[in-house]
Order: C-alpha cells, then sequence, then structure tokens
C-alpha cells in the first residue's frame, strides 16, 4: 500500500479481500488455447492465438485490445456464432458448440426484432424456452420494469432512442437467463453522456442479479470503470498480454473516474496497447506531410 | 418557401408534390386535348359533310388534306359544287371527350352479336385469369423463395434451373399451353404462371437473403432452433419487403394478361379490345386500355394502404 506513486498492482485491504474471494467462487466459462485462423484467399491469417482465461461466477470481466486483436472473433467464438480452429471453451465444465441461450449476447448494433415491440422483443427468448404465452408476458414484464422501460412496452424498436434500444437488448438476453452474458461493444454507438448513463445502469443490473459478464470494448475509460478483471488482447496475431485486477474499489460512480486506482490503471493499460516504442512511428503521424493549401497573401495567414 | 424545386435527394414539400403529382396526369391530358381540339394542330384528314360534285365522296367520310384540297380546286375550277368539310384526327385518335363518354357507354353498348361478352363480363374474366395465374405461382413461388434464401442447399438444387427458366419468354409456351390444357382459361393461367413465376422465386429469395444476418444471430442466442429461427425471424423478417416484391410482381403479371388472353379462344378485356378495334370504336379501344391502368394503379394503392396497416411497425419507420 504504498502511497505515492500508486500503481495498478496497488489494492486496498477490501479489495485484496474481495479478488480473494472471487477467486474461489465456481469457474463459469474457461477457455482453453483457442486459436483461430482465417483463410483469405490461401493466405492464413492468425487472428487469436492461444487465448486462455477463466470467469468466476458473478464475474465482470472485460476484453480490450487495439483494433485487428481479435476481440470481436473471441466473442463470436464464445458465443457460438463461429468456430475455433484449435482449441476449447467450457460452460460449466461442459464443452459448447453452437450458439445457445445460456450465453446470452448483445450486439453493438442492437439487433432488436423490428417487427415485435418491445415487450414481445423481450418475450422472445422466453417462448423459446418453451414457456406459456401468459408467463412470458408476466417474467418479459419484469424484465422491462428492470431496465426502466414498462411506459414503451408496447413501442416498436423504430420508435426509441439508441440507448433505449440497447436496454431492451439487454433485458432481453438476461430474460433468456443466461450462465454468462456476452457483450461485443454494446454502448460503442452511443454518445458520450448516455454511454456514462448505460454503464452505471449496467453495473446497477449486474449487482442485481446473478450473471457473469463479458464485454469486449475499445474504451480504456469504460473497461477500467466497468470490470473486476480486464484481459487486454494485442494485435497480429491476437494473444493475452496480460489480465489484470482492477484496484478500483465497489461501489463505483462517477467520482471514481479520478481516484489514483483508476488512473493508474487507465495509464497501465494505455501503456500496454500503445507502448512507448510505437512513439516515434505515432510522432511521425502527427506532423501530417501536409502542403500548405491556402492562397499565398491569404488573410488568415495562420490559425493561432 | 425559397427552396428550389431541383435538389439531388431532397424531398419538396407537400404542395409541391401535389401540384406535380396532378400535372403528371394533366399534362398528357393537355397535349391530348390541345391536339384534338385546336383545328392547327396535326388534323391530317378532312371529315366530309357535303360530297358536292366529288363522286366518291360521302358525307361522314375521311379523307386526307391533300385529295380533298386537290378535289375541292378541280370542282371549283370545272363550275361545279365544291365539297364540304372540316379538318379532323384520324380514326384511331379520338377526342378525350369521346373517350370519356366512352368510359360510360362501352358499359352500356350491347355486344354486336348475342353470346358475345359485354365489357363488365369481359374485365370480370380478365380479372380471374390474372387471380389465379397469380395466386398459384405465388402459392408454390414465395415459399420456394423463402426456402432459397435460408438455405443454400435447397437454393443450389433449384436456382441454377430457375434462372435458366426465366429467360424462356412465356408467351412461347402458348401453343404448348393450348396442346396441353385445352383452349379455355387454364392455357392462360398457364402463361400468367410461367411469366411470374420463375421471377417470383429469384425476386423472394433474393430477399431472403437481405435480411439482416445479425438478427438470426441474436435469435440463436436467444435459443432460437431450425424451424422458429425460419418461422419466428426469417419470415416475419423479410414480409415488409417481400409485400412490396408481390406488389411489383403483380404489375409484372398484368403485362402478361395481353398475350395470354390471345392463346386459345381470345377472351377477356384483350378480346373486347380487338373486337373494338375491328369495328373501328377506338374510343372504345382507349377506354378499356386505360380502365387496365386504373385497375392496376388503384390495386396497387389499395395495397400500399393496406400494407400500413398491417404492418404497424412500419409505420413509425
Amino acid at each position: 500500500m504504498s502511497e505515492n506513486p500508486v500503481s495498478y498492482l496497488d489494492q486496498s485491504d477490501s479489495v485484496r479481500d474481495r479478488f480473494t474471494r472471487l477467486r474461489q467462487r465456481p469457474v463459469v466459462l474457461q477457455v482453453n488455447n483457442l486459436c483461430k485462423q482465417f483463410d483469405h484467399g490461401g493466405v492464413q491469417t492468425t487472428a487469436l492465438h492461444n487465448i486462455s482465461f477463466q470467469t468466476h461466477r458473478r464475474e465482470f470481466v472485460c476484453v480490450i485490445g487495439p483494433s485487428g486483436c481479435g476481440k470481436s472473433t473471441l466473442i463470436r467464438i464464445l458465443a457460438g456464432l463461429e468456430t475455433a480452429s484449435s482449441g476449447e471453451v467450457l460452460l460449466d465444465g461442459q464443452p459448447v458448440h453452437g450458439p445457445g441461450p445460456e450465453r446470452g449476447m448483445v450486439f453493438q448494433g442492437y439487433t432488436l426484432f423490428p417487427w415485435l415491440t418491445v415487450k414481445k422483443n423481450v418475450m422472445f427468448g422466453l417462448e423459446r424456452m418453451g414457456k406459456s404465452y401468459g408467463t412470458a408476458e408476466a417474467e418479459a414484464r419484469q424484465w422491462i420494469n428492470m431496465v426502466g422501460l414498462e411506459k414503451f412496452e408496447n413501442h416498436y424498436p423504430s420508435q426509441l432512442s439508441g440507448g433505449m434500444k440497447q436496454r431492451v437488448a439487454i433485458a432481453r438476453a438476461l430474460a433468456a437467463q443466461p450462465r454468462i452474458l456476452l457483450m461485443d461493444e454494446p454502448f460503442g454507438a452511443l454518445d458520450a453522456q448516455t454511454r456514462a448513463r448505460m454503464q452505471a445502469y449496467l453495473l446497477e443490473i449486474w449487482k442485481n442479479i446473478d450473471v457473469t459478464i463479458l464485454f469486449i470494448t475499445h474504451d480504456l475509460d469504460e473497461a477500467v470503470f466497468l470490470a473486476d478483471r480486464i484481459l487486454v488482447l494485442k494485435a497480429h496475431p491476437g494473444e493475452v498480454q496480460e489480465l489484470i485486477e482492477v484496484p478500483v474499489p465497489h461501489p463505483r460512480g462517477p467520482g471514481c473516474l479520478l481516484s489514483p486506482e483508476f488512473l493508474a490503471t487507465r495509464a497501465h493499460i494505455e501503456q500496454l496497447i500503445h507502448p512507448p516504442a510505437e512513439e516515434s512511428y505515432s510522432l511521425s503521424e502527427e506532423h501530417l506531410n501536409l502542403v500548405r493549401m491556402v492562397k499565398v497573401g491569404d488573410a488568415v495567414s495562420t490559425v493561432f | 418557401m425559397a427552396e428550389p424545386w431541383f435538389a439531388a435527394r431532397r424531398a419538396l414539400s407537400p404542395r409541391k408534390r401535389l401540384i406535380l403529382s396532378i400535372l403528371s396526369f394533366v399534362l398528357p391530358l393537355a397535349l391530348w386535348s390541345a391536339v384534338s381540339y385546336s383545328p392547327l394542330l396535326w388534323h391530317p384528314e378532312v371529315l366530309v359533310s357535303d360530297p358536292g360534285s366529288v363522286s366518291y365522296f360521302s358525307a361522314g367520310m375521311r379523307v386526307d388534306k391533300k385529295v380533298f384540297a386537290e378535289e375541292s380546286a378541280k370542282a371549283q375550277a370545272a363550275g361545279l359544287p365544291v365539297p364540304q368539310g372540316e379538318p379532323t384526327n384520324p380514326v384511331y385518335l379520338p377526342a378525350p371527350h369521346e373517350v370519356a363518354k366512352a368510359f360510360y357507354s362501352a358499359f352500356t353498348t350491347e355486344p354486336r352479336r348475342s353470346g358475345e361478352k359485354w365489357l363488365h363480363e369481359s374485365l370480370w374474366d380478365s380479372i380471374q385469369v390474372i387471380f389465379w395465374g397469380f395466386m398459384i405461382s405465388s402459392l408454390v413461388g414465395v415459399p420456394l423463395g423463402i426456402l432459397c434464401g435460408t438455405y443454400d442447399a435447397i437454393a443450389r438444387i433449384n436456382e441454377p434451373f430457375i434462372e435458366f427458366f426465366r429467360y424462356l419468354p412465356a408467351p412461347a409456351f402458348g401453343a404448348l399451353a393450348v396442346a396441353i390444357l385445352g383452349i379455355h382459361d387454364a392455357p392462360k393461367i398457364a402463361i400468367i404462371f410461367i411469366g411470374t413465376f420463375f421471377q417470383q422465386v429469384l425476386v423472394v429469395s433474393n430477399t431472403t437473403r437481405k435480411l439482416d444476418p445479425a438478427l438470426l444471430e441474436a435469435a440463436l442466442t436467444l435459443g432460437a432452433k431450425r424451424l422458429a429461427l425460419l418461422f419466428r425471424v426469417v419470415i416475419p423478417g423479410i414480409v415488409t419487403d417481400l409485400y412490396k416484391d408481390m406488389r411489383i410482381l403483380l404489375g409484372w403479371a398484368w403485362t402478361y394478361l395481353i398475350v395470354a388472353e390471345l392463346i386459345g379462344t381470345s377472351s377477356g378485356i384483350t378480346w373486347f379490345i380487338t373486337q373494338q378495334a375491328r369495328y373501328k370504336n377506338f374510343d372504345n379501344v382507349y377506354a378499356a386500355i386505360m380502365i387496365i391502368g386504373i385497375i392496376g394503379l388503384a390495386t396497387d394503392l389499395l395495397l400500399a394502404w393496406l400494407g400500413k396497416r398491417i404492418f404497424p411497425w412500419q409505420r413509425s419507420v
């Protein structure tokens, strides 16, 4: 517990306690040596290489990495929408093949069914489970209440804002009572304010429901704010770079964004994703080779 | 107010749109009226009212303007009575008011021969042929198209042949259809079917493929399996586009009607048109052609209006 400077490895006693307890919880998702190669006209590219990690029950794990690190491919394999080239995915110890309702998914593009009302969208998974219309409707109402959209249950998705759509998508995925909720940059298309509100919502929901969340993002603040642990990937090929335990204590509010633990963790990930070695490369990009495109003797010669 | 009339991909104000929509009908009508009612425009013939001394003229006869002028000059030179007449358009271009009258009179004109059909009976025949041809085609074509668009295996075994068959012109099967199905309505329905079906399968399968695959993925992660995927996601997901396709395809079916009705015993609206043209009742011919247009447009508008009611989620889009 050194005072100054704070490292992302420093954990307060309560945080360290929490991680000790967290590690003792049963493992929900276990990923072993997952590899994925794509074949582009005979040229093999490795999207994911030897990814291994596990998530514990009710844990919130974020996956972050530069573009091209295969984080979307990873979550699609976990959801069963793509198949891995090798390696295995175990859910509660059982290998998974293909998509299934025990791994719910929230997509960046909302993917609500436009022909169904909010209520019917949330009922979709419940009805697939074989529940009667009445039961499904009653349960759907509870989930809709939970995301605060009871006034909109008979609206169609096209009548909702982006944030509302994503709340319906979360309610719809949770209604099927998945063991793990996979979220693929769910707030990426939202404006900054709505995104902040949705992050707070999500933490609130997660606290109240027995669900494990695996959350993909490219936003550092989002990852540090939400996660218990952060899986940092690197690109070409996509590999696990580090699995970080976030030392920011719960409950987290807007105030924690400026806490020393938050800033230290953020700085560390920043450095992992954009290492200083690449500085010379990015520096040359800052000084773009521009020809001055103003007329000689232009009235405004400089913007400063 | 200073809103321009021409701005790329910008919608005009409702008032301007209405004005232009009305003009799109009024302008051709105005042109037609101008040619019909102003003697200075076109009018290449003379309608003889009094033959005068010209032996082969008779009252009510249409003669070429030049011939009339020559004969008039000849008669004048010989000091004989000069033929009288006024400029007119050829018989195949009746004036708007004559066609307008024909809209009513065509329905009330008794058929020339007993056993022949009244206009409304002919029209009803045509509508039935279209209906059955389109119905049978859709009953098979729409499900097949959806299956082709959903399952690659079904697409691969059907589409190559359909792709080939759709280039065979439907009317070419006329003689064959008559040989197999007789001379009455069956071969006509078959022509409409052939003309519609093969396009329909391909159009529907294409529409099905355009469904956002992310919706299927979302459904899979919610536990939807085979049939639920087809009936709960694919079909409701494409139904609005499918409806639009059907409106367009119904228009195509109408274009095959005229050919279909000439096959075997000619019947329906086509029979009426050819019959009236034979009697030189061109006002009735125009009226009948326009009735087809009106039925087509009215059906489409009705379907568009119905569509908004059947698919409520489209209303707010």
